[in-house]
């Protein structure tokens, strides 16, 4: 015993080291795996206050460039409003389909990373404003991530660039679909995987999401294709895609919901 | 005595906040960012409680990851150079640091350098290595430590003559 307690004192800084080590390890292990990063994220009282009070400051710096976008979207969305004549004149005779699928919340990104490889984004909305974890998050033109952990004021979001994000994506004008996924190379591509042969891939090609994930709604726009080539069992194409997102220049965004997303888990259960 | 215990708290903080606020936003071609919280490490004073100091460079390691959303590669990296610290002393300052006579502002630019480098580049290894976390891109683990190394050592060295007293 005292012999042990001997080997203690004399290597205590040592074993110090190797505890205070293993803790980091564990943190790290746990931050590669989803959802696990229990104590380690910046959705926090102390860290989101922090990046919160900052971006207060830091987003008017790009102010011009984020009006210019939100009116690009009113534009857009004001064609769609004027440019739709057919449903002018008629009246809704179902009343279920005035109740929409989806419920958007609009946020703000107050702390963005993509230069990393598991780059995670913090919102300044969250649990108190019903934001859960698995919801969708997009800009005005296109995905951004899904909701990963929330505290009461704050959201992390897992960016598309992440190499632990697999998002279901498809072909606009097909229905083939496969992963969308990153190789940590560029913020500005991102890849998709599993696409079969025998689609018509072509470049300048709009990949949308496919809505079979219940995360997004369908055709949400992700970005085009780049260049594409097959894989090495020649049986599926690997696509490089471009984002029609600026990565690197986010302001504000929309957390989706799906409404029925519980009835859906629950039947997926059963 | 009660001065550089303030003064570490100082730059504790300061230190933090610079890395998360700022310089993780540099992105300098993409990718390049310094690591210049490990400046508390490299000008902790070297008469100290060891077990101490290498919590605290567990913890500035912690509350940077914390910022980071990184999971603990900074507390890991962090807490290696600062368990190291002493080898990497004798390394590069001999005798001098062995006879417990030399002081971290007032000794030769080469040796002092040599001292900086060889912490950056163990610390950006380490960090680098637990980010990516796959051994088949060794190459992007080498690619990142090489040129985020000159950047943070030529800021370490920069920030470590800006704020130096004079000493006499």
């Amino acid at each position: 015993m005292q012999q042990i307690i001997n080997f203690i004192i004399r290597n205590k800084t040592f074993l110090l080291f190797l505890l205070l080590f293993s803790i980091s390890i564990l943190f790290t292990i746990q931050s590669h795996s989803y959802h696990k990063s229990k104590f380690i994220n910046s959705a926090n009282f102390l860290t989101g206050g922090v990046y919160n009070s900052i971006n207060n400051i830091s987003s008017y710096f790009n102010l011009k460039s984020q009006n210019q976008q939100l009116a690009e979207e009113n534009n857009r969305l004001r064609m769609v409003l004027y440019g739709s004549e057919s449903k002018k004149d008629s009246v809704y005779f179902d009343s279920i389909q005035f109740t929409s699928l989806y419920k958007f919340t609009p946020a703000n990104i107050i702390k963005n990373s993509y230069s990393s490889t598991n780059n995670l984004l913090t919102l300044n909305k969250g649990a108190k404003d019903s934001i859960k974890q698995d919801f969708g998050v997009i800009s005005s033109k296109g995905i951004i991530g899904i909701i990963d952990r929330t505290s009461n004021g704050y959201a992390t979001v897992i960016s598309v660039l992440n190499t632990t994000s697999q998002i279901s994506a498809q072909l606009k004008k097909t229905n083939h679909f496969g992963t969308l996924t990153w190789n940590s190379e560029s913020p500005e591509l991102v890849q998709l995987i599993d696409i079969p042969k025998i689609a018509p891939v072509q470049v300048g090609d709009t990949i949308v999401t496919s809505g079979r994930s219940s995360i997004f709604p369908k055709n949400v726009l992700i970005g085009v294709i780049e260049d594409f080539k097959l894989d090495q069992a020649e049986n599926f194409y690997e696509i490089n895609v471009r984002l029609f997102n600026d990565m690197t220049n986010l302001e504000h965004v929309y957390v989706i919901q799906n409404i029925d997303k519980p009835e859906i888990t629950k039947l997926l259960d059963e | 005595m009660n001065n550089v215990v303030s003064l570490n708290i100082f730059r504790f903080i300061i230190l933090a906040l610079t890395q998360v606020l700022i310089c993780n936003h540099i992105n300098f071609l993409g990718y390049i960012n310094p690591y210049i919280y490990i400046l508390f490490i490299i000008l902790y004073p070297l008469k100290n409680n060891r077990m101490l100091f290498i919590f605290l460079s567990f913890l500035l390691g912690l509350t940077v990851d914390l910022f980071l959303d990184s999971g603990g590669i900074n507390a890991a990296a962090a807490l290696s150079i600062a368990y190291a610290r002493p080898v990497i002393l004798k390394f590069s300052f001999g005798m001098q640091y062995e006879h417990q006579t030399m002081k971290l502002n007032a000794v030769e630019f080469g040796s002092k350098f040599t001292y900086i480098a060889i912490m950056t580049i163990l610390h950006h290894i380490i960090l680098f290595s637990l980010e990516i976390f796959s051994a088949s891109r060794i190459l992007l683990v080498l690619q990142k430590t090489l040129f985020s190394s000159i950047f943070t050592i030529i800021l370490c060295l920069l920030l470590s003559v800006i704020f130096s007293r004079e000493n006499k």
